[in-house]
């Protein structure tokens, strides 16, 4: 598959504000095409990729993501997801996929009580997984995040089965790449900032790589993400 | 019927809110307060006047949807008529 035949599909809730970047990241940088799917629709359009864009889905109403997930499009995200079928949530897109059990764990309030909108650091944990695969593994990247309920947590069970099986992407680190507490920007649980499930094809993280995709922004280092997810559709 | 679906962050979970409270409390001179923790009720109103069947309905709907299991803990309580 070229990148131009890639399409990707992009989930729009009532709420949903960051569409636009990555409906932008996949056609205006990457060439591809690119659907907006309404959370009312329940066909994903023939896509390869589907993407859940950050915002306040359905007002953060109860908990962050926890209506999305009751949207008619979910069902379908989810079939597609199970059949293998490459899945990214980014940062309230995470949220849907965590309380849509499509991941383990959950999200708490961020240790600080407030929203935080700035860079922060991550190490490439896993190099793997669908969206990973064209990052080098232990490499540092720079990311913005844009978010108050970011704090991941899970059962303890769950957190060692995360370890064992390369289930952690991205884990919030200092410039040189060390896990620090002071690095920690929400008290996530071992500085998780993103995870996969065991087959690498579903993937959520709290940063935003939709905002660092280009050079003009001065960071250009997450258009990676979505570049991955085109390398991972290709026949081997 | 009324039934209160209580939703709180389970024990042993760390509640930013709650410790926030806590020590909001402390500043306002209340030295007495060891721990807070923050949750949220429900109140619904419900058709139907079996309590059994109320609270086997109310207990699907807090791990469907009104408690996060994997961080909240919940409890439903049938408020005293006054």
């Amino acid at each position: 598959m070229t990148s131009s035949s890639t399409k990707f599909a992009i989930v729009v809730f009532p709420g949903s504000n960051c569409e636009g970047d990555c409906h932008y990241v996949a056609t205006e940088l990457l060439g591809c095409r690119a659907e907006y799917v309404w959370h009312h629709d329940t066909d994903l359009k023939g896509c390869d990729v589907v993407i859940l864009p950050g915002g306040f889905a359905y007002g953060d109403y109860l908990r962050a993501g926890a209506l999305a997930r009751f949207s008619p499009v979910m069902e379908s995200v989810i079939r597609f997801a199970m059949d293998g079928g490459p899945v990214l949530g980014i940062c309230n897109g995470f949220q849907v996929l965590l309380e849509a059990g499509l991941l383990p764990g959950a999200v708490r309030v961020n240790r600080g009580l407030r929203y935080i909108c700035r860079d922060v650091y991550m190490r490439v944990e896993n190099a793997s997984t669908a969206f990973t695969r064209l990052y080098e593994p232990g490499e540092v990247v720079k990311m913005p995040i844009g978010h108050g309920e970011g704090n991941y947590t899970a059962p303890p069970e769950a957190l060692t089965r995360l370890e064992h099986e390369s289930g952690v992407v991205f884990r919030y680190c200092d410039a040189e790449g060390n896990v620090t507490d002071a690095a920690n920007p929400n008290g996530a649980t071992a500085g998780i900032a993103g995870i996969a499930n065991r087959e690498g094809n579903i993937v959520g993280l709290m940063p935003h790589p939709d905002r660092c995709a280009e050079g003009i922004l001065g960071n250009a280092v997450g258009r990676r993400m979505f570049e991955s997810a085109v390398a991972s559709l290709a026949p081997a | 019927m009324r039934v209160e679906v209580r939703v709180y962050p389970k024990e042993g979970v760390l509640d930013p809110q709650g410790r926030a409270i806590a020590s909001a409390l402390e500043r306002l001179g209340h030295r007495s307060v060891a721990d807070v923790r923050a949750g949220k009720i429900f109140f619904l109103d419900v058709r139907g006047d079996d309590p059994v069947a109320v609270e086997a309905d109310a207990r699907r709907m807090a791990e469907e949807l009104l408690a996060n299991t994997v961080i909240e803990g919940y409890d439903i309580r049938f408020p005293t008529e006054s």
